[in-house]
């Protein structure tokens, strides 16, 4: 196990690429999500104001 | 020549409503065959005869390289459907794509950096892939900027489509230029005449992680084309239904 994480010395550089790929990743999502929830409120709240008039 | 299916593809609701139902199965792939794939390179593919475990940096260069590539390209070909065909949607899924697309470009480079750090002892170096691969960010990042520094939606969609389309000339030259330059880069892997030159015990986890990246790619153009969608109807019957969904 400890050889796996040392990576023959290239830890820092293995590591290191798959935690900013991963996280690039999961970031990618978390605000494509929330765009959409976003965008949904707004529209929501635009056929609220017509229905109102 | 029938255009129709174009347009009703083109057509806002329409779209909003494939894109829906289509997500589930873009994302349930690329969540397991990127997890697959990952996992692979980096516990079970054997280590480089010459790089060691260093050479498993290529399982998420090589895919986020593919990505900007293929993301350009389908970005510049949405633009020129808006653009051409008066289709909205179009540059809605251009609008879409441009951030996403910035996100893979810029890990591929950081991830060449990290690479090439222990294998050419350089963090970076003025080769013409890496440098084009730099243009391609910089026209991600210049379709955005553009389209923020232009009020009118109209204008800043035309605008913003012709710096897309004229960008696409980036894509075959971060492609080719490992075969047209003297480059310190190495040549293609897979795709190159002969064959790919990877033993299939290394190439299958790339395979299934660009693989995995590309159905990545169409789960994220396919969210955030709807939210951009959505964002641009002002007065849709079908908006107070849709918002429902």
């Amino acid at each position: 196990m400890a050889d796996f994480l040392h990576m023959s010395g290239y830890a820092f550089y293995v590591w290191t690429s798959y935690a900013l790929a991963v996280g690039a990743l999961l970031l990618s999502v978390w605000r494509a999500r929330r765009n959409l929830a976003r965008a949904r409120v707004a529209a929501r709240r635009r056929v609220a104001m017509k229905g109102g008039q | 020549m029938a255009w129709t299916w174009l347009h009703r593809f083109g057509s806002p609701p329409h779209f909003y409503r494939v894109a829906g139902k289509l997500i589930p199965w873009f994302a349930w792939p690329a969540a397991v065959l990127i997890a697959v794939g990952l996992v692979w390179g980096l516990v079970i593919a054997p280590p480089d005869a010459l790089q060691s475990d260093a050479y498993r940096v290529i399982y998420v260069h090589v895919p986020n390289a593919w990505l900007s590539l293929m993301a350009y390209t389908v970005m510049a070909v949405a633009a020129g459907v808006g653009l051409i065909w008066r289709i909205k949607v179009g540059h809605a899924v251009a609008v879409a794509i441009a951030p996403v697309g910035a996100m893979f470009t810029a890990v591929a480079l950081v991830t060449g950096m990290l690479w090439g750090e222990p294998t050419w002892g350089t963090w970076w170096v003025w080769d013409p892939r890496l440098v084009f691969e730099l243009v391609l960010l910089f026209f991600f990042m210049g379709y955005s900027a553009l389209r923020g520094a232009i009020e009118d939606p109209d204008r800043a969609d035309r605008a913003s489509a012709l710096l897309a389309i004229v960008g696409v000339v980036n894509v075959p030259l971060v492609h080719y230029s490992v075969v047209i330059w003297r480059s310190v880069h190495q040549g293609s892997t897979v795709f190159r005449s002969g064959g790919p030159a990877m033993p299939a015990s290394m190439l299958w986890p790339l395979l299934v992680a660009a693989l995995g990246y590309t159905f990545f790619f169409g789960a994220i153009l396919l969210l955030r084309a709807r939210a951009e969608v959505l964002n641009r109807e002002r007065s849709g019957s079908w908006l107070a239904q849709l918002a429902e969904d």
